[in-house]
């Protein structure tokens, strides 16, 4: 398999096609226990059904700390978990560009492999399309989710209160910071490692700590911190105060941005989040989150206030205060 | 603190006790002068003003300090006239416009590079000189135009990339110089009369290159103050204490509140190398029109590398420009207006609908204080 490349013919359905599923997606992937067919049933348990895709296009496909195949499934069984829901199923779609080498294609499967081994999903269905030189950018993986929601969990971007605290899971900006240090022409040795991981297991934890008291869950992907605040703050109607002191950010992740002229509170995560929780609970939910592995740097960075105009102001090192805006605009590559 | 560990700790630039100390002796400096207005300052560099406003300075020094910005953002100062000469350029086939990010997104008189790269022309966004050589390395068959944008900290960097250049016979690299000299632009704005300054921020960067006696003719001439200033809230508060201090005794001098970066003759090898390769010229500044002897051409040793004279462009055909779409980013730009001022602030021209180039760079006036300036947002 060394130097076999991918063909147009491996999506044509035919032989070539058959091969790839037979030698690299089931192996890793799982093989079902009858026949392959058209579509898969799956079992739910009790709760509310929560169902969620996205489409992953990263550049480059393999990046310090992950791939696009550990990507395309924490992304998806995050979305999950920040409903507060269980992850069960995911489906994976993958377009391919013409002369991938199969190895690069076999360890992104393993790697997906991998994640939904850590996240405790399993990938029941899937596809793969190949395309023309050109077509696509090597390689998009498009995965869909579905999960439980327990009974007396109620979780949603409009659930912030006036009173509640703002809680983040760990440092921000090291995922679009390792995917930017990476990318073509920008060569500087950084030790940047992109954060992706899934957070069902972080939530599980947070929730058995704080249950109803944890109002809001988002991870805070593209557009980064800033961004999901502003969301956050329109969808509660609701005003978001930040001390900006308080925001954890590693110290590599600080050079680099300055070196770019990016702001961390900009910069995408892929294995952090977001959690306003009220005030009576915050510190169970914080210490919960501290306790398990992929929340150790967790701090509490503001709260939330009653306004006439959703807004999310921060608090500066200096004392003064200034708006933390939406993204606007993109100038940076594709990180996710 | 030495500057040693300061380098070592930018957060030592942050601490909030020394800046309110510092707050405290501008507000008593202030306050013991006759006059009742604001003292009236002008940040040059667009890397203060985004300073100035990423930390809130302007709001912890009203109302006895005003602080205007001036055009030291380059993305900002560009003509309409090359934004469209670039996507000629970009549009022609067989040609690749090698740019610096924030230019793909300003507006010229039809569209963007950002627009013209998504109807089909060659346009890579680079993060030096040295990765347009690449590009034109790895692809001989392009012609590779690289956008020549930026004051004296860049041109000694695409002057570098020249010389190279010429010295490998790199024949299908080319700059387009926009090449722009600050001071020229600073007696300019001064000439113009419409500001009625107090004193001058100077640009730290520039001024690492020039050295701080490249201002010396503020003082001398105009009577006027300057205080070359680093970007950590600590370097801006430090300068502007100078600089109030020296307007309240009338006693107008050059002070070099950047002592870890600038030097009185500045980096003589940049300068020199600035020399060889380029020489000045005319240049045309968005909002200040040409102002003579503050562009950079490049030297005829180096007309096989100058897409001036390398590109036959064709004449733009009816767009209008920002300012026929009634952008005041020119009035901005010479410290006339601040950006709410301009009645399309925020409303018809925001970041992701820009009209003018101030909203477009990150450096930009309009831009930052739409950003961080909340209150003062329709």
């Amino acid at each position: 398999m060394s130097d076999d490349i991918i063909l147009l013919a491996h999506g044509s359905g035919g032989l070539l096609s058959q091969e790839l599923v037979e030698q690299v997606f089931l192996p890793h992937l799982g093989r079902p226990a009858g026949a392959l067919e058209d579509a898969t049933e799956i079992a739910l348990g009790p709760g509310r059904v929560v169902m969620t895709t996205d489409g992953y296009v990263v550049r480059p496909i393999a990046f310090p700390g992950g791939d696009i195949g550990k990507l395309a499934v924490c992304g998806t069984v995050n979305d999950l978990a920040m409903r507060g829901a269980r992850p069960l199923y995911l489906t994976a779609a993958f377009i391919i560009e013409e002369g991938l080498p199969l190895v690069e294609l076999d360890r992104i499967v393993a790697s997906m492999a991998a994640a939904a081994a850590q996240a405790g999903v399993r990938v029941v269905a899937g596809d793969t399309k190949v395309v023309e030189r050109g077509g696509v950018d090597r390689l998009f993986i498009t995965t869909a989710g579905v999960g439980v929601v327990p009974e007396g969990v109620c979780i949603s971007a409009a659930g912030a209160r006036p009173g509640d605290v703002v809680l983040v899971s760990g440092a921000m900006g090291d995922h679009g910071l390792a995917i930017m240090t990476q990318r073509e022409g920008l060569r500087f040795q950084s030790p940047l490692r992109s954060d992706c991981a899934p957070l069902n297991g972080l939530v599980a934890d947070m929730l058995a700590a704080g249950g109803e008291a944890i109002h809001v869950l988002r991870d805070p992907t593209r557009g980064g911190l800033a961004t999901a605040l502003n969301e956050l703050a329109a969808a509660s109607e609701v005003s978001i105060a930040i001390d900006e002191d308080a925001v954890p950010v590693h110290d590599a992740v600080r050079v680099a941005s300055e070196l770019l002229g990016l702001d961390p509170l900009y910069v995408a995560n892929e294995g952090k989040l977001i959690a306003i929780v009220a005030p009576e609970a915050a510190e169970a939910v914080l210490a919960a989150m501290r306790a398990h592995p992929l929340g150790a740097e967790a701090a509490a960075i503001g709260d939330v206030r009653a306004a006439e105009r959703s807004r999310v102001v921060l608090r500066t090192p200096l004392g003064t205060h200034r708006l933390l805006d939406m993204l606007a605009g993109e100038q940076l590559p594709r990180i996710c | 603190m030495t500057d040693t560990a300061a380098h070592r700790d930018p957060a030592a630039f942050r601490e909030p006790g020394a800046a309110r100390a510092l707050l405290d002796a501008i507000r008593r400096r202030a306050a013991a002068r006759r006059r009742r207005e604001p003292l009236r300052l002008m940040e040059f560099c667009g890397g203060h003003t985004h300073a100035i406003m990423r930390y809130g300075i302007r709001e912890a020094l009203a109302p006895d300090v005003r602080l205007l910005s001036g055009p030291g953002c380059p993305v900002c100062v560009t003509a309409d006239a090359d934004i469209d000469a670039a996507i000629a350029m970009a549009s022609l086939p067989g040609v690749a416009v090698a740019t610096f990010g924030d230019m793909v997104r300003v507006p010229g008189t039809r569209s963007s590079l950002q627009e013209a790269r998504a109807a089909g022309a060659d346009v890579h966004v680079v993060y030096s000189a040295l990765d347009a050589m690449d590009l034109a390395r790895r692809r001989p068959e392009l012609k590779v135009v690289m956008l020549g944008i930026g004051f004296e900290t860049t041109a000694p960097t695409v002057a570098a990339v020249l010389e190279a250049a010429r010295a490998e016979g790199l024949g299908n690299l080319s700059v387009y110089s926009m090449h722009k000299l600050t001071p020229p632009a600073m007696r300019a704005i001064l000439e113009a009369g419409e500001a009625c300054l107090d004193g001058i921020i100077g640009p730290g960067h520039v001024t690492a290159i020039t050295g701080w006696r490249a201002w010396e003719f503020l003082p001398a001439e105009y009577g006027l103050p300057c205080a070359v200033s680093g970007f950590e809230p600590l370097d801006m508060l430090y300068a502007i204490e100078q600089l109030v201090t020296a307007a309240v005794d009338g006693e107008p001098r050059v002070v070099n509140a950047y002592r870890r970066g600038v030097t009185a003759e500045g980096n003589r090898v940049a300068q020199a190398l600035l020399g060889r390769v380029f020489e000045p010229a005319n240049a045309e500044w968005r909002g200040l029109g040409v102002v003579p002897g503050s562009g950079l051409a490049l030297r005829p040793a180096y007309a096989a590398h100058d897409a001036r004279r390398l590109f036959e462009l064709p004449a733009p055909a009816g767009g209008r420009t920002a300012e026929e779409r009634g952008c005041r980013c020119g009035e901005v730009l010479r410290g006339a207006i601040e950006p709410p001022e301009c009645p399309l602030f925020g409303r018809a021209c925001t970041p992701a609908q820009p009209v003018g180039p101030c909203m477009v760079s990150g450096e930009g006036s309009c831009a930052a204080y739409y950003r961080y300036g909340g209150a003062s947002r329709p």
